[in-house]
């Protein structure tokens, strides 16, 4: 079976959804979204805690209910999707390859693609626990599945390895079901969670955060038995002489997301060594001429409500392009991470399709506290903004207007870096 | 309590507050270490009267899933957390369900209903 559509929206996530959505407001009639889960909504659909939707919506919403505001949106304007159908492949010229149990092997052919396929868990393997493998190993998100999707309880004394935000949650989830959670054990000397998380998941219900720690081994033989912490130095090596047991049936790792991007580097879009997803332009453009990406697929965020700004970006600049209206242009404006900074999406910029502003979104690579962030155009000073506490868990974002930059000629580079306040 | 030590979670800097009795003030509480008003405010409510929403699942029959997912519509008292998900796991619904149906009113005479937090 051949299809012909305009746009073609991989992942039926919060980044898909707006991306579709957007894209038709701005235009595009012919949009197809494909999903591989049974429905619409991604991982909201487990994420039941509320907290989404602040900067959107400027209300505390849970993740089924951001991601049914959406999923109606995109109903109301027909927009075309099909669940439990796979991706297998895309190619430079835009033909995709999918499967699914009704239609079999299908061929798409898109004028332009999205991709927002989000990002997976890294898993016990990709962090080398030591110890037996046992039943009872798996993910934060594996276990908030089961739980708030399927309704199976995954384990009644539980370690959680990782202060990440899905293990938070997951450590309040599980206690407010009965469960034990013995601790919250976090390899780095602080939490790669929020701090709202940390109280009202962790101090709440009284369980133990313990920084500077890891699990080195994991005892059982068919279920969880048991793990051994011990406290980590500065190089993160594991110390003689600390070690703990826990006794547990279950340990859940919430130790990390690596974006998806398997569809992507097959095609030969180039990735970013550092965020794991494309290098985007401000269009959010891929290395391939009208293949868009947004969302946890380009860098992990922490906030819903910034996958929808990005995607939002996407879907627009995904429909202007199919409509003619996206200009290339010569000067391709590099936008680098100075001191302090380790990464900064869209890593270039070119300037004569950036319509009042452009923004930056950005992870520093430590806890600082009372730093200034300086934006330069070409080594000149455009501003600085001042920053109390910055910490690697909460993206940081910069706006600059189209006008400021509009001051200066042919610009080359725009990098911004952290500076200590005097 | 003499004097209490919380993190501020109103904002991402996370003040490290401590909260002191003090009779002398107007709330009955001191609070030192917020580097904002509403750190004092969020303070003397966590020694006052700590509250939070709730959010867990009910069993659902004839649903594409086997669990809807719930939420209290409004804050409720810390303390009633637990009695509150007793509530919550002794309720059985049937599809079709959608979003914001009330699915236990008046959880606990608290005047929060459990609303349902997704169509089904």
């Amino acid at each position: 079976m051949m299809l012909n559509y305009d746009i073609v929206v991989i992942g039926g996530g919060p980044a898909g959804l707006a991306a579709a959505i957007e894209a038709h407001k701005n235009g595009a009639e012919n949009i197809l979204v494909l999903e591989r889960d049974r429905e619409l909504g991604g991982i909201l659909q487990q994420c039941i805690h509320n907290g989404f939707g602040l900067h959107v919506f400027k209300e505390e919403l849970t993740g089924p209910e951001y991601a049914e505001r959406f999923i109606q949106e995109l109903k109301d304007m027909n927009i075309e999707y099909k669940l439990d159908t796979m991706v297998l492949d895309i190619n430079e010229d835009k033909l995709i390859t999918a499967i699914n149990t009704t239609d079999g092997l299908i061929h798409i052919q898109a004028k332009a693609i999205v991709l927002a396929m989000g990002c997976r868990e890294r898993t016990r393997g990709a962090i080398h626990i030591p110890g037996t493998r046992p039943a009872g190993v798996m993910t934060a998100g594996t276990a908030q599945r089961f739980v708030n999707m399927e309704g199976y309880m995954v384990g009644k004394k539980v370690v959680i390895l990782g202060s990440g935000d899905i293990g938070l949650i997951m450590a309040r989830r599980m206690t407010l079901e009965g469960a034990k959670v013995e601790a919250v054990v976090e390899l780095m000397p602080y939490s790669g969670g929020l701090t709202r998380n940390i109280v009202q998941c962790l101090e709440d219900f009284n369980i133990p955060l313990l920084l500077s720690h890891t699990i080195i081994n994991i005892e059982g033989r068919d279920r969880v038995e048991g793990v051994t912490i011990a406290k980590v130095d500065e190089n993160r090596k594991p110390i003689p002489g600390t070690e703990k047991h826990f006794e547990c049936d279950t340990v859940l790792l919430s130790v990390g997301l690596i974006p998806e991007n398997e569809l992507s580097k097959n095609v030969g879009i180039k990735i970013n060594r550092i965020t794991g997803g494309p290098d985007v332009n401000e269009s959010m453009e891929t290395s391939i001429e009208g293949i868009f990406a947004c969302g946890n697929v380009v860098h992990v965020h922490d906030l819903v409500d910034w996958v929808t700004e990005e995607s939002t970006r996407a879907g627009r600049n995904a429909a202007r392009y199919v409509l003619g209206q996206l200009k290339s242009e010569d000067n391709i404006v590099e936008i680098k991470p100075g001191k302090g900074i380790r990464y900064i999406v869209p890593q270039t910029a070119r300037l004569s399709n950036v319509e009042d502003k452009l923004l930056l979104y950005m992870r520093v690579d430590d806890i600082y506290e009372n730093m200034k962030m300086v934006i330069k155009v070409d080594g000149k000073e455009l501003r600085s903004i001042k920053k109390r506490h910055v910490a690697p868990g909460e993206m940081e974002s910069v706006n600059i207007l189209k006008k400021q930059l509009d001051e200066f000629e042919d610009i080359k580079e725009i990098t911004v870096e952290l500076v200590e306040e005097e | 309590m003499k004097s209490r030590e919380m993190i501020c979670i109103v904002c991402p800097v996370g003040c490290h507050l401590t909260v002191h009795e003090d009779t002398t003030a107007e709330s009955g509480y001191r609070v030192e270490g917020n580097q904002c008003p509403r750190g004092a405010v969020y303070g003397v409510k966590e020694v006052t009267n700590p509250t939070r929403v709730v959010t867990s699942t009910v069993k659902i029959k004839n649903g594409l899933l086997p669990r809807l997912p719930v939420k209290t519509d409004g804050d409720i008292p810390k303390e009633l957390i637990d009695e509150c998900m007793k509530v919550i796991n002794s309720v059985e619904v049937e599809a079709p369900i959608k979003v914001g149906d009330v699915i236990i009113s008046n959880v606990l005479d608290t005047g929060v209903d459990i609303i349902a937090s997704r169509s089904m």
